[in-house]
């Protein structure tokens, strides 16, 4: 990926919209050569695979980078709130204002250990212009075109909400796939609830590999989130639990399947996590 | 209409307004003091969203040693308390003495360093109102998903009652602008005579809805 320059962020321009339809003389064109397997199990989802060229970006607090359970953080960008009040990109030189986008990380890596990870920074600004702020984040990060995106957090704000819509449609469409986290509290949120995200919550097995789809959305997934050992500031390490940290596990999931599998779309992926789940007989 | 509905308007005001400000100390007390109870931890503590300000302000805890911090004000985002406010995710931290950015930072303001904390959000509707924390719980097993939801179920309650008293302070403070248009206005409609009376509070609504749009 290049070097982005920090810039704004820009507003998508309007596409020229074009008559979809498909001529008879066009069918052969369009074969998909995809060898689906009788049974997809975890040797074929996964097997061998460590994540290698797969991108996936930490829509956090910010990583520490060099943390002994991180390593090489390839981009750390921030995002904050410019002169004209529009979300800007730069590079990031202050790390994590947590732990958390930390901790994040190193789930993520020692799922999927060859894994290029980066950070954008959307927090540690302020609450006010937070939404903005995670918006513009959001944006960049699919503009960047990032294979997976990990978004331990959601905006119970009703305005942001078709905005973030929109955001997760069209980075389904460009085939990044947005793992977010499920809120385990009674409130309305955003951006898991929507369908074209994999929206996770928390089991309490202490296998990193479990992993359930749940039958009753809008929760698609459980996967590890409690009493976990994990990255924090400074290269130590804490035990955390949490919803969010469930996430960077099926982050680092799809980090492996796609690297095996890159031709996979996000709805098809979706599909290949629900086949390997333990609750629907996956393990093999 | 008869005159009891004019008593009524009167004691409805008075309801929302009077001891407003002791309420709201009462509950952040017994807040703090619940959840320490419910989990047998060694201290609890609610930060409260200024929203002007921008800052999170220390506004209660169960624990006489750190009475002293209350008014303590520290920056929206950053840290454990401005991460779970910003993301609106519960979290649930052990081993923290581990950190030393928290651990220093922690014990320069408070002298004393949790091993462990749950923090989780409190949420009303839209509105993030701050975050509660609770401070060293005994870790007697492993953390269950229970606790989180009980902490997930209380922390809401916490917030209702909060989000219903901050509206009474800010009817109040309304209020009390002497000269304030609204108190003018509640004046002039309880001045009114029965039959202009609900003419005078449906053109009260119509402002608002006016307003709200």
């Amino acid at each position: 990926m290049a070097e982005p320059e920090p810039q704004q962020v820009e507003e998508e321009e309007e596409e020229e919209l074009p008559a979809w339809s498909l001529p008879a003389d066009a069918v052969g064109r369009i074969a998909i050569p995809v060898e689906w397997p009788a049974r997809v199990d975890r040797e074929w989802a996964w097997g061998g695979s460590t994540g290698k060229g797969v991108r996936v970006c930490i829509l956090d607090s910010g990583v520490e980078a060099g943390h002994p359970l991180v390593g090489e953080v390839q981009g750390p960008w921030s995002v904050a709130i410019g002169a004209d009040e529009e979300p800007v990109v730069s590079e990031d030189e202050e790390g994590d204002a947590c732990g958390h986008g930390t901790a994040c990380a190193g789930v993520v890596r020692s799922l999927a250990p060859d894994v290029e990870l980066y950070s954008v920074r959307v927090l540690g600004a302020g609450y006010t212009g937070s939404g903005p702020v995670l918006l513009g984040g959001l944006r960049w990060a699919i503009e960047q075109g990032f294979d997976v995106i990990n978004m331990s957090l959601s905006t119970t704000k009703k305005q942001f909400a078709s905005v973030l819509h929109e955001l997760a449609d069209s980075a389904y469409f460009r085939r990044t796939v947005l793992v977010a986290s499920a809120h385990n509290m009674p409130v309305q949120s955003y951006p898991w609830r929507f369908s074209s995200v994999v929206s996770v919550g928390s089991h309490e097995l202490e296998d990193p590999f479990a992993l359930f789809s749940n039958p009753e959305p809008p929760v698609e997934f459980f996967a590890r989130g409690v009493d976990l050992d994990v990255a924090w500031l400074g290269g130590s390490r804490i035990r955390v639990t949490g919803n969010s940290f469930a996430t960077p596990h099926v982050s680092g999931l799809c980090a492996l399947v796609m690297s095996k599998h890159s031709e996979l779309t996000p709805f098809q992926l979706k599909n290949v996590l629900y086949l390997v789940s333990d609750n629907v007989g996956g393990r093999g | 209409m008869a005159d009891g509905d004019h008593g009524d308007l009167r004691a409805a005001v008075a309801a929302g307004v009077l001891g407003a400000e002791d309420l709201y100390a009462e509950l952040l007390r017994s807040v703090v003091e619940v959840a320490r109870a419910i989990f047998g931890a060694k201290a609890s503590s609610v930060f409260l969203l200024d929203e002007e300000a921008d800052e999170l302000v220390f506004a209660a805890v169960a624990g006489d040693e750190e009475q002293h911090l209350v008014g303590m004000r520290m920056p929206s985002s950053t840290g454990i308390a401005g991460w779970v406010l910003v993301t609106r995710q519960p979290l649930v931290l052990d081993d923290l003495e581990n950190d030393p950015r928290h651990a220093r930072d922690v014990a320069e303001s408070t002298g004393y360093v949790p091993k462990g904390l749950m923090a989780v959000p409190l949420l009303h509707e839209e509105r993030v109102l701050g975050v509660l924390q609770v401070l060293d719980r005994p870790r007697r097993s492993r953390f269950t998903l229970q606790e989180m939801e009980l902490l997930g179920l209380f922390g809401n309650q916490a917030a209702i009652a909060l989000d219903l008293l901050q509206r009474g302070r800010r009817a109040r403070a309304v209020l009390q602008e002497g000269e304030g248009a609204a108190a003018r206005l509640a004046e002039a409609v309880e001045a009114l005579p029965d039959e202009r009376r609900e003419a005078g509070l449906n053109l009260l609504a119509s402002l608002a809805d006016v307003l709200r749009d």
